[in-house]
C-alpha cells in the first residue's frame, strides 16, 4: 500500500488512536468521559459505513464480509459501554475508589484497547494481527489492575502471565504458518498476508499446518477463555471496573475467536491437513459443561457472569467447530446475541454492585423492590442469557441444538445437558437476588438505563423477528466459513 | 549455505538450549539473573549470525534489542528491584531439581521428534532451528510451572520469549520480526514494571506467587 487513502479503515484506526493520545493529556473526567463517548460513537458510524462503501483491501488491511460483522458489533458495544462507563465511573470517583489520575489513565487505555481490537479485526497480515492482540491484552491488564487492591493485583498478574503465555504460543503458531507458506508463496511479506495464504494454502505442507493450528488454538484459545485455559477469565472479570468486564466479555473474547476462525479457514482449505472442527467442537463442549458446573458454586455476582461467558464462548466455538451453513449461522447469531446480552448484564450488575455496595450474591436481595429498574433489567438479562424464549439467545441456541441433532445426534446429548445445567444455576441465583426482602445498603444510583435498554431491546427484537437483510448477510458469511 | 555458517548457527542455537537448562537448576535469584543475561547474549549472537548469513540487515536491530534490553537493562533492573525489596534468598521450586531436569530432557526430546518429523520438507537449517527454538520455548514454560517466585516466573517467560525470537529469526525472510521483537520487549518491560509498580512484595510481604492464591474471590 503506497498511498494511504482516507477510507473507513483509516477512520476506525485513527479515531481511537488519536483519542487515546488526547485523553492521556486531558484533565477533568467529565470532559474525558464525553470525549470518550463521542469518539466511540464516531468510530461506530465509521464502521457502519463499511456496509455501504467497502474499503479496498491491501497487504496490511482486509475488510470482507466476515470481519464487517465483528467490527460493527465491536464498535457498537464499545460505544454503549462508553455511555455506561460515564455514569459508572462518576460513582466510583464519588466513593473514592478511583482518583482523577486513574481516570485519565483509564480513558486513554479504553481508547487504546478499541484501537488494538479494531486493528486485530482489520489486519490482513497474521503478524500484525498478533501484535494487535498482544496490545489489547496489555491494555486490559492495565485496566484490570486499576483498583490496586490485593484481589485486583492478583487478577491482573494471573491474567498477565496466562495471557502472555497464550500469545507466546500463538506467535509460535504464526511462525509455523509462515514456515509452511515460505516454500510456496516465497519469502517476505507475502508469506504472512492472509488473502495470499488462503489462495495458496492447498499446496502447503499439511504436517506443519497441523502443528501450527495446535499452537494457535491453544494460544488464542486462552484468550477466548476456553476450558481448561480459562483460569484468568473469572478473576479478570470480577476485580476490574465493570465497564472493562463488559468489554472483555462482549468484545475481546470475540476478537480472539475471530483470530481462531481465520486460521480455521486456512486449515479447512488444505485437503490433507487435519480437520480443525472436531478439536474446536471438543474444546467448546468441555468449556460449556465445565462452566455450567462451576456456575453453581459462585458467590460473587461478576464471577457468576464471567463463568457464563466461558459457557457461551464454549457454545459458539462448538457451533463453529461443527461447521456447515446452519451451525455457522447459529454460531454467528449466538456470538452477536451473547455480546449484546452479556454487556447489558454487566451494565446492570455494575449499577447493582454500586447500589448495594457489594458483589456478594448473598448480600444482594430483593432488587425488584428496592431498585425496580435494575431488578427487572437483571431478570430480563438473565432470562435472555439462560436462553428463554422469546429472546435472541433462545433462537441461536435452538439453531445450534437442531443442527447438532441433524449432523451428530450423540453430540447433542452433552450439549443439551450443559445448557440445562447452566439454565438451572442462573435461575437459582437470580431468584435470591431479584425477589424477597430487600437487603440494606440502598444507595440511590445515577444509573444510565439507556445502554441496557438498547441492548436488551435488540436481543428481544432478534428473538421475535430477524430482519431478512441480516439473515441474508449471516447466511452469506456462514457459507464463507464452510 | 556453506558448511561453516550452518555449523555456527547450530552451535549458537544449541548453546541457547544448554543455557535454558542452566536456568532450570539455578537456586539463587542473582545467579538466575546472570544466567539469563548470558542467554540473552547468546540469543543476540545467534540472531546477528542469522542476519549476516541471510543478508538481512533488519535482524541486526533485533539482535541489538536483545543485547541492550534483555542482556543489560532488564537484568540490572531486576537486580535492583530484588536488592531494594530484600528478597535475594533462595528460589523455591515446586518440583525438585532432579525431576525438573528429567522433564526438561523429555521436552527437548519431544520437540526434536515433533519438529524433525513435521518439517521434513523444510530445509535442514530451518527445521533444526525450529526444533531448538521449540525446546527453548518448552523449557521456559517448564520453568514458569516449577517456580513459585514471581521474579523467576518473569525470567521463565523471558526465556520462553527468547525461543520465539530464535524461531522468528531462523524463519528466513520472515517479515515483521523487528516489530514483533519490539512488541515483546514492551510486554517484558510491562512485566518488570508490574513486579515493581504493583509492589507485589510490599503488599504480600513476599513475591511468592503461592501467597497470592489466598485472595480468591469465591472463598468466604
Amino acid at each position: 500500500m503506497t498511498a494511504f487513502p482516507f477510507d473507513g479503515v483509516t477512520a476506525i484506526l485513527a479515531l481511537p488512536a488519536a483519542t487515546a493520545a488526547l485523553l492521556a493529556f486531558l484533565p477533568g473526567y467529565r470532559i474525558s468521559a464525553t470525549v470518550n463517548m463521542v469518539s466511540a460513537f464516531a468510530t461506530f458510524v465509521a464502521a457502519s459505513s463499511f456496509f455501504l462503501i467497502k474499503p479496498a483491501s491491501g497487504v496490511y488491511f482486509l475488510v470482507d464480509d466476515l470481519n464487517i460483522v465483528f467490527i460493527v458489533l465491536n464498535t457498537f458495544v464499545a460505544f454503549t459501554t462508553s455511555v455506561f462507563s460515564a455514569s459508572y465511573i462518576a460513582h466510583e470517583l464519588e466513593i473514592g475508589r478511583l482518583t482523577p489520575t486513574h481516570l485519565r489513565f483509564y480513558h486513554a487505555m479504553y481508547q487504546a484497547l478499541l484501537f488494538a481490537m479494531n486493528l486485530a479485526l482489520v489486519a490482513n497480515n497474521i503478524g500484525l494481527m498478533w501484535v494487535a492482540i498482544e496490545m489489547a491484552t496489555l491494555t486490559t491488564v492495565a485496566m484490570v489492575g486499576i483498583y490496586r487492591t490485593n484481589e485486583a493485583i492478583e487478577a491482573a498478574w494471573k491474567y498477565f502471565i496466562l495471557g502472555s503465555v497464550g500469545i507466546a504460543l500463538a506467535l509460535f503458531g504464526t511462525i509455523l504458518v509462515y514456515m509452511a507458506a515460505r516454500p510456496i508463496v516465497g519469502e517476505g511479506l507475502d508469506g504472512m498476508v492472509w488473502t495470499t495464504l488462503i489462495k495458496r494454502v492447498p499446496e502447503f505442507e499439511p504436517a506443519l499446518l497441523n502443528l501450527a493450528f495446535v499452537f494457535l488454538m491453544l494460544g488464542y484459545g486462552t484468550k477466548v477463555g476456553l476450558a481448561p485455559l480459562h483460569a484468568w477469565l473469572p478473576d479478570a472479570h470480577a476485580e476490574g471496573p465493570t465497564p472493562i468486564s463488559a468489554v472483555l466479555s462482549g468484545l475481546l473474547l470475540n476478537v480472539a475467536l475471530y483470530a481462531v476462525l481465520r486460521f480455521k479457514l486456512l486449515l479447512d482449505a488444505n485437503a490433507n491437513a487435519i480437520a480443525p472442527g472436531p478439536l474446536m467442537a471438543t474444546l467448546g463442549i468441555v468449556s460449556l459443561i465445565f462452566a455450567a458446573f462451576m456456575l453453581y458454586r459462585r458467590r460473587d455476582i461478576k464471577r457468576l457472569f464471567a463463568f457464563s461467558s466461558i459457557e457461551h464462548m464454549g457454545i459458539i466455538v462448538f457451533a463453529f467447530g461443527m461447521g456447515g451453513p446452519l451451525a455457522n449461522f447459529a454460531g454467528l447469531l449466538h456470538m452477536t446475541m451473547h455480546s449484546l446480552t452479556k454487556s447489558a448484564i454487566f451494565f446492570t450488575v455494575g449499577h447493582i454492585a454500586q447500589a448495594k455496595g457489594t458483589q456478594k450474591i448473598a448480600d444482594i436481595r430483593g432488587l425488584t423492590v428496592s431498585h425496580p429498574v435494575l431488578g427487572w433489567s437483571l431478570i430480563l438479562g438473565v432470562f435472555a442469557i439462560a436462553g428463554l424464549p422469546p429472546l435472541g439467545i433462545f433462537t441461536s441456541e435452538f439453531l445450534v441444538v437442531t443442527s447438532t441433532f441433524a449432523r451428530a445426534p450423540w453430540l447433542a446429548i452433552p450439549l443439551v445437558f450443559g445448557l440445562i445445567l447452566a439454565f438451572g444455576a442462573l435461575i437459582l441465583r437470580l431468584q435470591g437476588m431479584a425477589f424477597g426482602e430487600p437487603s440494606p445498603g440502598d444507595k440511590p444510583t445515577t444509573a444510565s438505563s439507556l445502554p441496557i435498554a438498547a441492548h436488551l431491546g435488540l436481543v428481544l427484537m432478534a428473538g421475535l423477528y430477524l430482519p431478512p437483510p441480516l439473515v441474508a448477510w449471516f447466511q452469506h458469511v456462514a457459507a464463507m466459513l464452510r | 549455505m556453506t558448511g561453516l555458517s550452518f555449523d555456527v548457527s547450530h552451535l549458537l542455537a544449541g548453546a541457547l538450549v544448554l543455557v535454558s537448562f542452566l536456568l532450570l537448576y539455578q537456586n539463587r535469584l542473582f545467579a538466575l539473573l546472570n544466567v539469563f543475561a548470558l542467554q540473552a547474549v547468546v540469543l543476540s549472537l545467534s540472531v546477528a549470525w542469522q542476519a549476516y548469513v541471510q543478508g538481512a540487515p533488519h535482524l541486526y536491530i533485533t539482535a541489538a534489542i536483545a543485547l541492550a534490553f534483555k542482556a543489560i537493562i532488564i537484568p540490572v533492573a531486576l537486580h535492583r528491584i530484588i536488592a531494594r525489596l530484600g528478597i535475594h534468598r533462595d528460589v523455591e521450586n515446586v518440583v525438585g531439581i532432579g525431576p525438573t531436569m528429567l522433564a526438561g530432557l523429555a521436552l527437548v526430546a519431544l520437540s526434536v521428534v515433533v519438529m524433525l518429523r513435521v518439517a521434513s520438507e523444510a530445509d535442514a537449517l530451518a527445521r533444526e532451528d525450529l526444533a531448538f527454538a521449540l525446546s527453548v520455548v518448552l523449557l521456559g514454560m517448564l520453568m514458569m510451572v516449577v517456580r513459585r517466585n514471581a521474579v523467576s516466573m518473569v525470567v521463565g517467560f523471558m526465556s520462553l520469549e527468547n525461543g520465539l525470537i530464535l524461531a522468528a529469526a531462523g524463519a528466513k525472510g520472515m517479515p515483521l520480526v523487528v516489530e514483533i521483537s519490539v512488541a515483546f520487549s514492551v510486554l517484558v518491560a510491562f512485566t518488570v514494571i508490574g513486579v515493581f509498580l504493583f509492589r507485589i512484595s510490599e503488599r504480600f510481604d513476599t513475591v511468592d506467587a503461592r501467597a497470592l492464591d489466598q485472595f480468591q474471590g469465591d472463598r468466604q
